[in-house]
Formats: C-alpha cells, structure tokens, sequence
C-alpha cells in the first residue's frame, strides 16, 4: 500500500528545499559487451530540474529506469529521496515509488482502462482511499492539464498530445516529489509541445516537485528551463525565469557513456565544444 | 515466475476485481469452444466406436467406451488444447502487449507488482476452471455420443445410460478431474512466461503468441502423459 512518508522527522528536514533528492555516485551499466554509463555522477536538488540530452542510445531513459529501480547498475550508488535504492529490493522499491512519478515516452496509459482509472489508478489500485475521494482527485489533476471532459472516455480515444498530457496526470495524481518525463514531447506538434512543456513548469514551480526530463527536443528544453510558471488569481501565466530561477535547471549531455556537459542554459548556449554546437545546431 | 505467483496467492495485495475478472475471461469466455468440441468429440466417438464394436456384436457397450475415454483423456486433453489456443495466446498477446508499450514498467512504477496483478488472477482462474470446463466438456460429449447412438447406431437409450453407469469407476474420476488442475496451470504458467518475456515490438509480441500456443500444447500432451503415468501407479 502507498506510505507516502515512514520516514524520521531529521530524515524528512535534510530533504527540504534546496537539499539533494536525487544522486548517482559514478554509476555504470553495460548490456553485454556494450557500454552505455560509465562512472556518471550528478545531484538533482529538490524542486530543481535537471534535462538530459544526447545522441539516440546514450543511456538518457536508462537513468531514469535506474531511478526508478526497474534497472540496477553495475557498479556505483545511486540515492533517491534520501534512500540507497542502486541494490534495493523490488519490495522495499515500492515504498521509494511511491515519491516516484514517471512519464513514459508514449504515455503507456493501460488499454483496458477509461482515462479516469488510469490518472488515479495508483490510489484506486495501492491506497485505502474511498473512491469517491479518488475520483475527485483525478478531476483535480485532469483539470490541471485541462482535460476533465475526457475523464471517462478510453485512451485510444485521444490524441497524441492529450495521452502524454494524460500520462503526466496519472504521474501527478498521487502527490510525488520526484517527476521523470522520457520524452514527453517526442513526436508532437510544436503547440502540444508548449502545452506539456508549460504543464512541466507548473508542476515544478506551483507543485514545488523536483523534475528530471529526458529529450531530444532543444526548442522544449530550452523554454523548461529559461521559463517560470507563476499564480494568477485561479490561473496561472507562464513568463520568462530570471536569472536566479533559470540557474535552478540544469542540462546534462550524455556522450559515449559519461557526461559530456554539465550546466545552465545559458553556459550550454555559450559552450565552444564542437559537438554540443554541432548538437544545438 | 511461479514462486513469485504462489507468494501473491498467499500474501496481500490481492485484486479481487482482477481475480473475478480473470474466472469469467477464462471460464465464461472458454464455455462456448468447449462445449462444442465436447459435442463433436463425443459424437464422432460413438460413430467411429459403433462400426468396430459392431466387428465383435458389442454395439450395446458404446457408452462404456465413450464414458471410459471422455473422462479418462479425451475430456480433459481436448479442452486443454483448446484452453492452449485460445487462453494461453489470449494472454500472451495481452501481457507481450503491455510489455512492448512499456505498460508493465508503468504498473511498476505505479508501485504494482505485476506478478501479483497479471499473473496471480490467471493462474487461480486456469487452475480452478479448467476442471469445470473439463467436466462441462464430458458432460456434453456423453450427450452428443447418446444422440449418434440412438439416432444412427439404434441403441435403446435407457441401455446407453445404464452403459455410461457401468463403465464408469471412482478411479476413472478422480484421474479426469485431477488431470485438470494441472492442464490449466501449465496453460496459464506458459503464457504468462512468454508474454512477459516478449521483446521486439508488435512482431515480437506475434512471436510470443505463437511459441505460447505451441509450448502450451506439446506442454498439455506432455504433463497429460505423466500425470497419467503417476495416476496409474498410485490408484490402479
């Protein structure tokens, strides 16, 4: 069943704000013969946002598998909401879960459900909740990403952009602190992109939840990281971070195994490196 | 696999709604491609067993011959394979499915043990309804082998009845509703373990369909034959 906290009062202070939430410790994998982390290390600070990018096959979605426990490294700790979970078993994994949100990258919303049961599938299926408690908090998080009049239709009814939109509700619904996004707006057009980049922002800046995003897709990664959702009366607008806030989002390029770059937009639009130019290009 | 699915029989969470879900799929669901198979089986028994039995002036004891082999092997193998076909594919797809579109990642990262989702509400419907289709289909083909005997063959029909009555012994029931039990696990045990194996996209979730129906059914011949064996040896 989902504890959301079991943790010691100390345990729970040490990861307030600005503490870290996520950390590999030179962590390696290698399936088979072939390489694909080598010795990476990084902090994700809580309510920061980190952005992963790289070539096809550079071991950007692995990360967010070994985060999640459905990989284990070979080599190296990796510590998740202040528990070691790089040897974990998949029982204690659960509870580290249960702070665990993920955007697959097609959404993989389960066929056999309505929209509804799949955003609050985690507190219908792993919760004592009552149902009609659930039901009010999916309406909640569908309205937050704007598509409360689908609650009851199947996910083969939506379109692209609304499954991922979909998706990142089914990933809110249960109150995380750590959202991991695997290509959220791969194979979207450029306005359904912005309306899951802004949803990202939101919940970073308005829900205070740490992110972690995965794409190839230089146009998104950029306005996630250089933008600032902020409250307006029951809305929200989205305008551009300052210099302060923009500093919270870091990007990370994966090369041949290891980390190629590690920092702000601003140092990535700067750097001098051949192939982070020939990259961003 | 299997100890994993054994832990989710005995131990919480249980998903009810998944496990009623899964006896009706199974049950319900197999009930139409059983009885027929049972009718036809039995009728075509009874035809094939009237011509030879006639050799030997024996056409009164087609019942007992047909009571003796539906119960015994053919009730229980044939429903087995047809269970093979169209469970054992049937979850195959649907698991090597969620596989492929990352929907098993998603149940884990949601917190859910898969085993305990997918695997344990199968498991207890195959096992437990297997022999109830099992007996549906001996029921069934006595009635298509009494129809035959008394419309072609011309057996009186109270001498069927009382034939079925005679031919049948304890020990030849217990052996046709044992066997079941163990055709349903191996069914359901196979498909689960090829589709949660599936890898390769939307070809590769047809290779797991395919290799489930095919191991499932040299697996119903296979565990029918030693089952058997051992029956024999413990009961006869």
């Amino acid at each position: 069943m989902v504890s959301l906290s079991e943790r010691s009062a100390e345990l729970e202070d040490a990861l307030g704000p600005g503490s870290p939430i996520v950390v590999f410790d030179k962590v390696s994998l290698a399936f088979d013969d072939k390489v694909i982390l080598k010795e990476v290390s990084f902090t994700l600070l809580n309510g920061h946002t980190k952005i992963f990018l790289g070539a096809s096959g550079a071991g950007k979605s692995t990360i967010l598998k070994l985060i999640l426990g459905l990989l284990r490294p070979d080599s190296g700790v990796i510590w998740v909401n202040g528990e070691r979970v790089d040897g974990m078993s998949e029982l204690d994994m659960m509870k580290v879960r249960a702070d665990l949100g993920m955007v697959f990258q097609e959404g993989a919303l389960f066929d056999s459900l309505t929209v509804g049961e799949n955003v609050g599938y985690k507190l219908y299926e792993e919760s004592d909740i009552a149902a009609d408690e659930v039901r009010k908090r999916v309406e909640e998080v569908l309205g937050f990403v704007g598509l409360s009049e689908h609650i009851d239709k199947p996910p083969s009814a939506l379109s692209g952009g609304q499954r991922r939109r979909v998706a990142i509700a089914r990933a809110m619904s249960y109150k995380p602190r750590i959202l991991l996004y695997d290509e959220p707006t791969t194979g979207l057009d450029p306005i359904t992109a912005n309306t899951i980049d802004d949803e990202i922002v939101k919940l970073r800046d308005l829900e205070n939840v740490s992110s972690i995003v995965v794409t190839h897709q230089l146009r998104d990664a950029f306005r996630i990281a250089t933008c600032h959702a902020i409250r307006d009366g029951q809305s929200f607008r989205i305008i551009p971070a300052d210099d302060d806030k923009a500093e919270e989002a870091e990007f990370i390029m994966l090369r041949d195994g290891g980390i190629a770059f590690e920092g702000t937009a601003r140092e990535l639009r700067a750097t001098t490196d051949s192939y982070l130019k020939a990259f961003l290009s | 696999m299997c100890a994993a699915a054994l832990r989710g029989t005995v131990s919480r969470p249980w998903y009810f709604h998944d496990i009623v879900e899964q006896f009706e799929a199974i049950g319900i669901g197999s009930l139409t491609v059983v009885v027929l198979t049972g009718f036809f089986t039995g009728a075509v028994l009874a035809l094939n067993t009237g011509i030879t039995l006639d050799q030997f002036g024996a056409r009164d004891f087609v019942g007992r011959l047909i009571s003796a082999s539906m119960i015994k092997e053919l009730g229980p193998v044939l429903t087995g394979l047809m269970l093979a076909g169209r469970v054992g594919s049937g979850i195959a797809a649907e698991l090597g499915s969620m596989v492929v579109t990352d929907q098993i990642n998603a149940l884990r990262a949601l917190g859910t043990d898969p085993i305990r989702k997918l695997v344990v509400p199968r498991l207890l419907a195959g096992f437990f309804m297997t022999p109830v289709l099992t007996v549906i289909a001996n029921a069934v083909g006595i009635v298509g082998g009494w129809l035959i005997a008394v419309t072609q063959l011309r057996v009186a029909s109270s001498l069927y009845w009382s034939s079925i009555i005679e031919g049948l012994f304890l020990e030849d029931a217990y052996m046709g509703l044992i066997k079941p039990f163990f055709l349903g696990f191996i069914i359901v045990t196979i498909g689960c373990h090829v589709g949660l194996r599936a890898s390769g996209g939307t070809q590769g979730v047809g290779r797991a369909t395919t290799n489930a129906v095919v191991a499932a059914s040299v697996g119903v011949i296979a565990v029918d034959f030693f089952i058997t064996r051992l029956l024999i040896t413990l009961m006869y």
